[in-house]
C-alpha cells in the first residue's frame, strides 16, 4: 500500500465539496456519526439526499458563510492506497491556498462545470498546477447529468483544455465525464456514459504512478539536528540527522557539505537505529561522516558527483501570501528546507497575470495572491535546485521578520 | 527500481520523524505532551527513532487532570522509567486550588476543559517554546484545518484566520516572545494507520485498550465506567461488561466499547468493521455542540 497526495481545485458551485463528500462515502470513509450530524442538517434540503458537501465545512465561520476558506486535508484509503487530500477553496482571493495545498500534492483534479466548460478560473487553476510544477493533472468534467450525458459537450471541453495545457506544458493530463452528485464514474463506471473508455476517477487515482516522482538521481541530504549523545560508551558519536528528500545514498559515498564545500565519505547509514548499507527518499536517517567536519543544521550533504547550486543571488517565482504588499528594497528571512538566511527582494521584474499568464513588466508592488518574478539576495550563500528540476531542494518560503508570519513561496529558477 | 518503494506506513513514519527533527532543530525549549493514551505512545515511539542514540531534546509533560484511568497512570510512569527520559507531572488538582477555579458539576463532571488552565501555567513554568502533540486530523473538522505547525498566542488560542500557509516540508518555527507552538506530528496519520503501525512495531499499550471486564454505567448508548469521578443515581443502570477503549482520556468523558479484541489483530478487525468514529464513539465532551472543539481549541486546548 503506498501514497497519494492530491490536491481539489474548482470554481465556487463547480461540485468540489461533493465530489471529495462523494469519494468519502463511497469509498465507506464515513462513519455513522460523521453522516447523522450532516444528515441532521442536510434536514432543509428538499430533495432528502443527503447533503454530501457538508462532510467537507469546516470552521464556523464557514459554515456560516456557506464557503471553505482555508485549506482542510481528508483521508480516506482503499486496499491498494492511502489518499490525502488537500481541499482549497477556489475563489479568486484564495491563490494562496491553492499553492499551499499544491506545494504537497502529487495530483490534482481540477473540476469544470460542464455547462460552462473551460472558464477563467479553470485556467487560473492550471496555471497554479503548471507553476507548481505537480506531476499529474485530471480534469474531471463534473455535473455530466445536466448536459444529457453528452458526448459531444465533453468532447468540447476535452478539446478545449488540451490547447491550454499545451500552452502551459502540463504532461499528463486525464479526462474523466463525471457526476459528483449522482456518483456517475466515481467509484465504478457509469452507465450513463458508455462512450466514455476511460476508467472511474477513483480506479484512475489508484493507478496513477507516484513512485517515479520521487526523484533518485540526485541526492540531497539538509541536516536538521546533530545527535551527540555525549555519554561514555558513545563519546564519539556524532550522527547528522535529517530526512532523504531526494536521491540514494550507500555507505562509501564521497560527499560534500554545502554550503562549505568541504568533502568527506559516508562511513555509516542508520536507518531507525539500525545500521544499512543504502538509504533513499524520502527515508529519514542518521549519517555518519568519515571527517570531524563541522556540520550543523542547514548544511546540506551532497554526493560530490553531482551538486546543486549555490549561490546567493536567487531568481524566484514568487506568490506572495500577506496582506501587507511586498516592495522591492524589503528584507525577509528565506527558509528553504532547514536553511534559515537573511534576505532581501531586490528586484520585482514582472508580474503574472495568472488568468493569461501575460508578463507585466517592473510592478511597483505584489499584493495578496500575486505571483511575480524576482530577484532575492540572500546574506549567505545558499545551496538550491531550480524548482523545476526538483521540487524538493528548490522551493522555499520568505518570512517576515518581525511578525515571523510566513509571507511568501518562492519557487527558485 | 521497486526495491526504492516506501509502504505508505514508512512514508507517515518519515514524515513525523522530520517534523520532530524540525522541532529539535529549531526550538529552544519544546516538550512533548503525554497523555498515556495511544496517539502520545505512539509519538514516544516516533522520538525514540528520531533522537536515539541520543537523549530526547525534550521532556514528557503529563497535565494530570486527576481523573486518569490507573492503568494509563502506571504505564506513563513505566514507559519514562523503561526508556530514561525526564517526565513531568502538572496537575489539574493544583491549578484548581491555586487559582480558585471552579470545579465543574454535574453527573460526569469533566475537567476537560479545566486542563487548559494547567497547560498554559505549565507553559510559562517552563518557559515552553514549542509542544508537541497527537492530535491527528481526521479526528474532527477543527482539527482538519489546522497546521502541523499551529502557532499559539500567549493565551494559548487558535486563530484559524491567521494561520501561517505550511508549503512542501518547510515548516516556520519563528515566534514572538510570548507565543508558542503546537506541533502536530502524526497529523496525517489515520486511527486506522496508527492502528496498523502499532501492530507493525510491536509498541505496547496499556491494558484498557483491549478488551476486560469493566463495571460500567449504561448512559443514553454510551458505557462509562464506573469510578469515584461520576456521580451515580439509584435509577442508573450499572452493569458489567466486556469492553475495550479506543482512546483514553479522563473517566468521566470517555466511553468504553463492548468488544472481545484482545490482541492488536483483534482491534484492527473491529475498527475496519465499526462504522462509528472514534470520537464519535467514545467522547462525550465533543458532543455538546457542532463547534465544540473548535472552541475549545481556540480557547487554548489541543
Ligand atoms: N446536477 C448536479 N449537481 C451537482 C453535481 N455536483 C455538485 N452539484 C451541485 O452543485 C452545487 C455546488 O456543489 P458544491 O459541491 O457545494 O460545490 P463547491 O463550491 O465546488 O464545493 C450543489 O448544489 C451540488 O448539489 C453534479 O454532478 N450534478
Amino acid at each position: 500500500m503506498d501514497l497519494l497526495r492530491f490536491i481539489t481545485a474548482g470554481s465556487v458551485d463547480d461540485g468540489k465539496s461533493t465530489l471529495i463528500g462523494r469519494l468519502l462515502y463511497d469509498s465507506k470513509s464515513i462513519l455513522i456519526d460523521q453522516l447523522e450530524a450532516i444528515e441532521k442538517q442536510s434536514k432543509n434540503k428538499e430533495d432528502g439526499e443527503i447533503d454530501l458537501a457538508l462532510l467537507t465545512d469546516g470552521l464556523r465561520a464557514e459554515r456560516e458563510q456557506g464557503i471553505t476558506i482555508d485549506v482542510a486535508y481528508k483521508y480516506f484509503s482503499t486496499p491498494s492506497r492511502k489518499f490525502i487530500i488537500a481541499d482549497a477553496p477556489g475563489h479568486i482571493q484564495y491563490t494562496r491556498n491553492m499553492v499551499t495545498g499544491a506545494s504537497n500534492s502529487d495530483l490534482i483534479i481540477i473540476l469544470v462545470d460542464a455547462r460552462s466548460g473551460v472558464v477563467e478560473q479553470t485556467r487560473r487553476h492550471s496555471i497554479i498546477a503548471s507553476l507548481l510544477g505537480l506531476p499529474h493533472v485530471v480534469v474531471a468534467i463534473n455535473k455530466m447529468d445536466l448536459v444529457e450525458y453528452s458526448q459531444d459537450v465533453y468532447n468540447n471541453i476535452v478539446i478545449d483544455y488540451a490547447n491550454m495545457a499545451k500552452s502551459l506544458g502540463l504532461k499528463e493530463v486525464t479526462y474523466i465525464p463525471i457526476s459528483a452528485l449522482k456518483g456517475d464514474n466515481i467509484v465504478e463506471k457509469a452507465a450513463t456514459t458508455p462512450w466514455y473508455e476511460g476508467e472511474a476517477l477513483l480506479s484512475i487515482l489508484e493507478k496513477v504512478q507516484v513512485q517515479q516522482d520521487i526523484d533518485l538521481e540526485h541526492a540531497r541530504f539538509p541536516v536538521q539536528y546533530v545527535i551527540r549523545p555525549q555519554t561514555e560508551e558513545l563519546h564519539d558519536y556524532r550522527g547528522y540527522a535529517g530526512k532523504l528528500h531526494s536521491g540514494i545514498y550507500k555507505k562509501g559515498d564521497a560527499v560534500t557539505v554545502l554550503p562549505s564545500g568541504v568533502t568527506s565519505t559516508i562511513t555509516a547509514i542508520e536507518l531507525n537505529g539500525k545500521e544499512v548499507e543504502e538509504a533513499f527518499a524520502p527515508q529519514s536517517v542518521i549519517l555518519h561522516l568519515a571527517d570531524d567536519v563541522d556540520i550543523s543544521r542547514g548544511d546540506v550533504i551532497v554526493k560530490s558527483n553531482d551538486q546543486p547550486n549555490v549561490a546567493q543571488e536567487l531568481e524566484v517565482l514568487l506568490c506572495w501570501m500577506d496582506t501587507k504588499p511586498l516592495a522591492a528594497g524589503k528584507k525577509y528571512l528565506l527558509q528553504l528546507n532547514s536553511t534559515v538566511v537573511k534576505s532581501v527582494v531586490k528586484e520585482l521584474q514582472y508580474k503574472v497575470d495568472v488568468n493569461t499568464l501575460e508578463q507585466h513588466a517592473s510592478p511597483e508592488q505584489a499584493v495578496l495572491n500575486d505571483i511575480v518574478k524576482a530577484t532575492i539576495k540572500v546574506a549567505r550563500p545558499v545551496a538550491f535546485d531550480a524548482y523545476k528540476k526538483l521540487r524538493t531542494s528548490g522551493g522555499a518560503i520568505l518570512i517576515d521578520e518581525t511578525s515571523h508570519v510566513t509571507v511568501g513561496a518562492c519557487m527558485i529558477q | 527500481m521497486s526495491q526504492y518503494r516506501l509502504d505508505y506506513l514508512d512514508q507517515l513514519e518519515s514524515e513525523s520523524i522530520h517534523i520532530m527533527r524540525e522541532v529539535a532543530g529549531q526550538f529552544e525549549r519544546p516538550a512533548l505532551l503525554f497523555s498515556g493514551g495511544k496517539d502520545s505512545i505512539t509519538l514516544v515511539h516516533l522520538a525514540l527513532k528520531a533522537f536515539r542514540p541520543g537523549k530526547f531534546p525534550f521532556p514528557l509533560v503529563h497535565i494530570d487532570t486527576g481523573h486518569n484511568f490507573p492503568e494509563a497512570l502506571a504505564f506513563r510512569d513505566m514507559l519514562a522509567e523503561q526508556i530514561g527520559e525526564k517526565l513531568i507531572v502538572r496537575k489539574v488538582a493544583d491549578t484548581i486550588k491555586a487559582k480558585g477555579l471552579t470545579e465543574p458539576k454535574g453527573k460526569f463532571a469533566s475537567r476537560n476543559a479545566l486542563q487548559t488552565f494547567t497547560l498554559l501555567d505549565t507553559i510559562e513554568e517552563f518557559e515552553f517554546d514549542a509542544c508537541i502533540g497527537g492530535a491527528r486530523r481526521d479526528e474532527e473538522k477543527a482539527r482538519a484545518k489546522e497546521r502541523i505547525f499551529s502557532v499559539r498566542d500567549e493565551f494559548g488560542q487558535w486563530d484559524p484566520k491567521r494561520q501561517r500557509p505550511e508549503l512542501w516540508n518547510i515548516y516556520n518555527g519563528k515566534i514572538s516572545k510570548g507565543e508558542n507552538v503546537r506541533v502536530f506530528p502524526i497529523s496525517n496519520w489515520t486511527e486506522l494507520d496508527i492502528w496498523n503501525y502499532i501492530r507493525r512495531e510491536k509498541i505496547a499499550l496499556p491494558s484498557i485498550y483491549f478488551s476486560h471486564e469493566r463495571e460500567v454505567l449504561e448512559y443514553e448508548g454510551q458505557l462509562v465506567a464506573t469510578s469515584e469521578f461520576i456521580q451515580l443515581e439509584p435509577t442508573d443502570s450499572v452493569v458489567t461488561k466486556t469492553v475495550r477503549y479506543r482512546t483514553v482520556g479522563d473517566m468521566t468523558c470517555t466511553a468504553a466499547v463492548e468488544s472481545v479484541a484482545t490482541n492488536i489483530d483483534d482491534i484492527i478487525r473491529e475498527i475496519t468493521a465499526t462504522k462509528t468514529s472514534e470520537r464519535g464513539e467514545t467522547r462525550i465532551d465533543d458532543k455538546v455542540s457542532e463547534a465544540a472543539m473548535e472552541d475549545r481549541k481556540k480557547n487554548g486546548y489541543f
